[in-house]
């Protein structure tokens, strides 16, 4: 049994997690909303590192190292590059105002939590909140991509969708380290594909509003 | 190395073909080899189970550490897995020995040599699997590889549709049969099959878990109304296939039958044998009258498979009405009955499907209406075929007529039911089956009397020629066979002892010691059949009519043109044809089964026109059961059609909020 400092560390730093979640939603300038992302993956790489260091799995250190390396640093820096490119950075772009979002947001928490004391009542409590934190950055990232009109902030919105599992991953024991790096890696080859369609979808339109796509195929926005 | 071992080799002997044959088939001379490789493999496997089915003892297991972790692959053979083995790899066996003469006029053999191997492999393993999760990988395994044979000529629409059609089908059963291992394992998940044995399920949930079994192995074995995949889907293949499909793969499926209803549940209450028989019964007389109604001679024969397994599903109900009260003699005889005619079933539909392929070789077509004439121009094929229709028509001494002898003994005990529904029930059971003999016969008359008798119907029967060596030895074997189990049955019924033993607690009494090797099932007060003395009296007394109409008749003939009432000699389309043949029959019984409506269009005199007879049946099943099915999911897709057109946001707010209602119904429920 781990002593309750440790617990309450794993706990502060999951929940730091949902917070940057939170801070994400109400980002409506991509530069910042991309901050916000590398905080997240390096809060994430901080969570699960210090999960590999309680639980003593060795190879969770792997995985924390992939996180920082992939979405802390590589991932951000390629979209840095891609909306300097697109000429987007001074978009301002919201689909649902910021308040609704939060609240929508909030109720999304509120839910996961009820839901995962209510269904895990057996399990290890640092397992059950790991979970409920999970659940709720999951839950967030795709409130983000469904606010969203963007398409690069729908993307960030899926990567950060994909924090929660690997949160969800590191906290239920037993996750084997193959899985973990081939979700890393579809990650990686996902984003690589969406970036290459966004050029492509920018050459043909002149935008990455999704909106404009709709247009093309004669629906109104 | 037990039994189970040596035929999980043969089984990777065959996977390890069917890779062979992926890289040989592009080379035109490599067909003939790998159906060689396959038929010693086949053999092999034949020799292996028959061996286990004599020897008996113990059941042989292999337990595998593949598949799901905790679970692993369990194998075991026993009699009654070792008594379908045999009928399979026979079946497999004559089958590829037929296909090295009929698979050289195969225009694309890279579509069916490596996926005949593995379908053969999916058969065998699904009959020595022991673990709910084996037997399904291994069930779909062999639906799947006998879809691409199915689909194998996909440049003809209807095949195309016949593919789909099974597909669906297989899809059901295996999602009932899917349903039945859930129930049988419960929550607990015992998926092992001596888990299984050992838990009590109880009568309302043992009766599911036989109905759900009766569909989804009844949908493989083609029990009516899951039935109407089977007429399209085994006539769509290769003959050999066909011969594969109908008269072995449907026997994969009274296996899965009696592996789940007999062995794994148990008989114990009498209420579910009722719609067991009377499914049975209906199954034959609607199989055998859409036979009737066929020009195709492979769909006509897949009907006739439908009959059959109509038959054998049948006596399985007889055997379950005696075993819950506790008759065990008269079990016994009705699910030997059911066996025997299995192994019989087999073995001449093989003999018919190979006869047909070599028939549709020769002529080119598959409409019987335009064969006719073949017994001057097929001179060797003829008579073996004569065999095959004897005796599947059920006629003395052949094997067809002992099983079902066996089988209506089998119903003539059932007035010592205690209960007064399955008293009122078995007569009506029986008569059906009766009813579907006579038709059979009378299919089979018309069936060998419009193709081989009379003047060639087309241009396409007058070049037809005699197949090959190889087809010929497989199909003379098939009708040896089909004489030596007529007239000695009583041995065949010996071997069977240890499955029924096993099956049910009792064998049927000794017959190889009777007198004369006649079989008395019960008592020789009751019945007795001597198919041997029968034989023998029938060669003597054809030899004798034959002999004395020889020695009286006038010696000196005269070739004159026959008589045609004055008329000049008419052309060949003015013979007897089939439609004419089954005439009363459609007229009478079709009009129920069929709502057969036949117009005649009679031009007055003076008109030119030519005179139009149309006929037109309905297949009753199909309207009702299919088309609702079909319209009401046209509907509904019609009505969600508008799903297909949303924006990419809307898509996932959709998906959004479809995530969130269920977790919100699942933090309610829970």
């Amino acid at each position: 049994m781990q002593s309750t400092l440790a617990l309450d560390i794993a706990h502060l730093l999951a929940g730091g997690i949902v917070l940057v979640s939170f801070m994400m939603l109400y980002q409506d300038r991509l530069f910042a909303l991309l901050n916000m992302f590398t905080l997240h993956a390096l809060v994430l790489a901080a969570s699960v590192a210090w999960q590999a260091y309680i639980q003593g799995a060795k190879h969770l250190y792997v995985t924390a190292a992939i996180a920082l390396l992939f979405k802390a640093i590589i991932i951000p820096l390629a979209l840095h590059r891609m909306i300097v490119k697109l000429g987007v950075h001074r978009d301002i772009e919201t689909a649902v105002g910021v308040g609704q979002t939060m609240v929508a947001g909030m109720g999304l928490v509120a839910l996961s939590m009820a839901l995962m004391f209510n269904v895990t009542s057996e399990a290890d409590p640092l397992v059950r909140e790991d979970l409920a934190f999970a659940l709720s950055v999951v839950l967030l990232g795709l409130l983000i991509m469904v606010t969203r009109r963007n398409a690069v902030s729908q993307i960030v919105g899926f990567m950060s969708l994909e924090n929660g599992l690997v949160l969800a991953a590191t906290g239920a024991k037993g996750m084997p380290l193959v899985v973990e790096i081939s979700v890393a890696f579809s990650v990686l080859v996902a984003f690589i594909v969406i970036g290459a369609f966004l050029f492509r979808i920018r050459e043909r339109f002149d935008s990455v509003d999704v909106g404009a796509l709709d247009e093309f195929r004669g629906d109104r926005r | 190395m037990n039994a189970a071992a040596l035929q999980l080799y043969c089984i990777v002997a065959f996977l390890a073909l069917a890779a062979l044959s992926v890289a040989a088939a592009f080379r035109p001379r490599a067909s003939a080899g790998l159906y060689i490789a396959n038929a010693v493999v086949a053999a092999t496997a034949f020799a292996f189970s028959f061996a286990a089915l004599f020897k008996g003892g113990d059941p042989a297991l292999v337990h595998l550490p593949i598949g799901i972790p905790w679970l692993g692959a369990h194998f075991r053979i026993d009699a009654l897995s070792s008594f379908f083995l045999s009928v399979i790899n026979f079946g497999a066996a004559t089958a590829s020995l037929f296909a090295v003469g009929y698979g050289r006029r195969e225009p694309e053999p890279s579509r069916i040599l490596p996926f005949y191997p593995a379908f053969l492999a999916g058969m065998n393993l699904v009959l020595i699997a022991d673990d709910a999760f084996t037997f399904l990988v291994s069930w779909e395994f062999m639906s799947l590889t006998s879809f691409a044979l199915v689909i194998a000529h996909h440049h003809e629409r209807e095949n195309r549709r016949a593919a789909f059609v099974y597909l669906t089908m297989a899809c059901f059963g295996t999602l009932s049969l899917l349903f039945v291992f859930g129930l049988l394992a419960g929550a607990d998940g015992g998926y092992v099959f001596n888990d299984i044995r050992s838990r009590d399920l109880g009568a309302g949930l043992g009766g599911a878990v036989m109905l759900l079994a009766l569909l989804g192995a009844g949908s493989k074995a083609g029990l009516a109304p899951v039935h109407v995949w089977l007429p399209l889907a085994h006539p769509a293949a290769p003959s050999h296939v066909s011969a594969l499909m109908s008269g072995v793969m449907t026997k994969v499926a009274v296996y899965a039958f009696i592996r789940i209803a007999f062995d794994l549940v148990g008989i114990s209450d009498w209420s579910i044998a009722a719609p067991v028989m009377l499914i049975g019964g209906a199954t034959a007389v609607l199989g055998i009258l859409h036979a009737l109604m066929e020009r195709d001679i492979k769909r006509l024969l897949a009907y006739s498979t439908i009959e059959n397994i109509g038959v054998i599903f049948a006596m399985l109900g007889f055997a379950m009405a005696f075993q819950a009260n506790g008759m065990a003699v008269q079990a016994a005889l009705a699910f030997v009955a059911a066996l025997f005619h299995v192994a019989n079933h087999s073995i001449f539909k093989g003999l018919l499907f190979f006869g047909a392929g070599s028939m549709l070789n020769a002529t080119g077509v598959r409409d019987i209406e335009q064969m006719g004439g073949l017994i001057h121009r097929m001179r060797k094929l003829a008579p073996l075929f004569l065999v095959g229709c004897v005796a599947i028509s059920a006629l003395p001494p052949l094997n067809g007529f002992a099983s079902e002898w066996l089988a209506f003994q089998a119903v003539l005990q059932s007035p010592d039911l205690p209960q007064l529904g399955l008293k009122i029930l078995s007569p009506m059971v029986g008569a059906l089956l009766a009813l579907a003999a006579a038709l059979a016969a009378a299919c089979f008359v018309r069936l060998y009397g419009v193709a081989f008798l009379g003047r060639p119907r087309s241009d396409h029967a007058i070049e037809a020629h005699d197949p090959d060596g190889w087809s010929l030895g497989v199909i003379g074997l098939m009708a040896a066979l089909c004489v030596i189990f007529g007239i000695v049955p009583g041995i065949v019924l010996d071997a069977l002892a240890p499955v029924a033993t096993l099956m049910l607690g009792t064998p049927l009494a000794v017959q190889s010691g009777n007198d004369w090797l006649s079989v008395i099932p019960v008592n020789a007060t009751q019945s007795s059949y001597n198919p041997l003395l029968l034989f023998f009296f029938i060669a003597l007394s054809s030899f004798l009519a034959a002999s004395v109409s020889r020695l009286t008749a006038s010696h000196d003939y005269r070739r004159s043109p026959a008589w045609a009432c004055g008329f000049e000699p008419a052309g060949a389309q003015t013979q007897y044809s089939g439609a004419s043949f089954s005439q009363p029959i459609r007229n009478t019984l079709g009009r129920i089964a069929f709502r057969a409506a036949e117009t005649v269009d009679m031009p007055p005199p003076g008109d030119q026109q030519p005179a139009r007879f149309t006929l037109r049946l309905r297949d009753l099943v199909w309207d009702a059961i299919y088309g609702r099915i079909a319209s009401v999911i046209n509907a509904i897709s019609d009505k969600l059609n508008a799903l297909q057109f949303l924006t990419i946001r809307r898509y996932l707010s959709l998906v959004f909020a479809t995530l969130v209602l269920m977790l919100l119904g699942l933090a309610a429920w829970s």
